[in-house]
């Protein structure tokens, strides 16, 4: 077993309603110090076997496709270690 | 003439739609999500609503119904498509047009009355307006903020491919106050105002919405 996590951000260039609704939060609760946030998800993916690379390359291929829009969002992949 | 109206898990507009086909002429045809085929419907309508929940994004998961591997094949054939708030959000996942759809700038869900200019009359859907006409038709959404890199909206610009521009204040944050578009042969619209609910003055700020459907109705006859 391995876990592969997806994470996946708006890009720069989009607005960020919900980082923007927690920004504004965080003033009013007193955590100062604070200059932007950006929300994103994270996704967290069981493999049923090893961490190949074509396993990866394979999570990829399923991020590209249906977790990230590709015109609004960027993803990075990465292999989880010791899991 | 036959217009199909795709009901997905969670659509909620799709009677309407089937509706507005009606009062307008045509014979509405009810698809499902789940189908193989589009039963050799002359159009499709994609409703609003909230399919599959909106998880993930809104529709991303529609994208991949079956029926729609088929609306994509369709859409490329020709086939007049009109994707209508959740079925805009669908019809920019499916990559048929350009942009995406983001939660809306001032965070609130909005549903008004919305006065609208019919920018281009260059399509299946919109060819009954005249160029430049300003209608009112309800919008109502919490993700309806259009958005696309600089050069997309540039190209969209140049090519008259924007539909629709909001008139007044702009109500989700839309670039350019966009309210819908068109892919360049101009058989797929995508609008986030709600046409089908503008086709009776019993239930609706007017009939400006039933354009929409005639425009479709009457292309296809004439072909």
């Amino acid at each position: 077993m391995a876990r592969v996590v997806v994470d996946v951000m708006l890009k720069p260039e989009i607005l960020d309603p919900q980082g923007k609704a927690v920004l504004g939060a965080f003033g009013r609760l007193g955590f100062d110090g604070v200059a932007s946030v950006r929300q994103g998800k994270r996704f967290e993916i069981e493999l049923d076997g090893e961490a190949t690379p074509e396993a990866v390359a394979e999570i990829e291929r399923a991020a590209a496709t249906l977790l990230a829009n590709p015109v609004i969002e960027d993803f990075t992949v990465h292999v989880e270690a010791g899991v | 003439m036959r217009i199909g109206v795709v009901t997905f898990p969670g659509s909620l507009d799709d009677r309407d739609a089937a509706r507005a086909v009606r009062v307008a002429g045509g014979e509405a045809v009810s698809l499902w999500h789940g189908d193989a085929d589009l039963h050799g419907v002359d159009g499709v309508v994609l409703p609003g609503g909230f399919s599959y929940g909106d998880y993930l994004r809104c529709g991303a998961i529609a994208r991949f119904a079956p029926v729609m591997e088929r609306v994509v094949d369709a859409a490329r054939g020709g086939l007049p498509v009109l994707g209508i708030c959740n079925g805009f959000q669908i019809l920019c996942e499916s990559h048929l047009l350009p942009g995406a759809l983001i939660r809306n700038d001032h965070r609130k869900f909005v549903c008004r009355d919305q006065p609208l200019r019919v920018e281009s009359v260059s399509t299946a859907w919109t060819s009954g307006y005249a160029a430049g006409q300003e209608i009112v038709i309800p919008l109502k959404n919490g993700e309806g903020g259009y958005v696309a890199d600089e050069r997309m909206l540039d190209e969209l610009e140049a090519e008259g491919r924007v539909v629709l521009r909001y008139v007044g204040d702009n109500p989700n944050g839309s670039y350019r106050d966009i309210a819908g578009v068109t892919n360049a042969r101009g058989n797929v619209v995508g609008l986030m105002p709600h046409p089908e609910h503008a086709v009776e003055s019993l239930t609706g700020p007017g009939t400006d919405g039933l354009g929409f459907f005639t425009s479709v109705l009457e292309g296809l006859v004439r072909s």
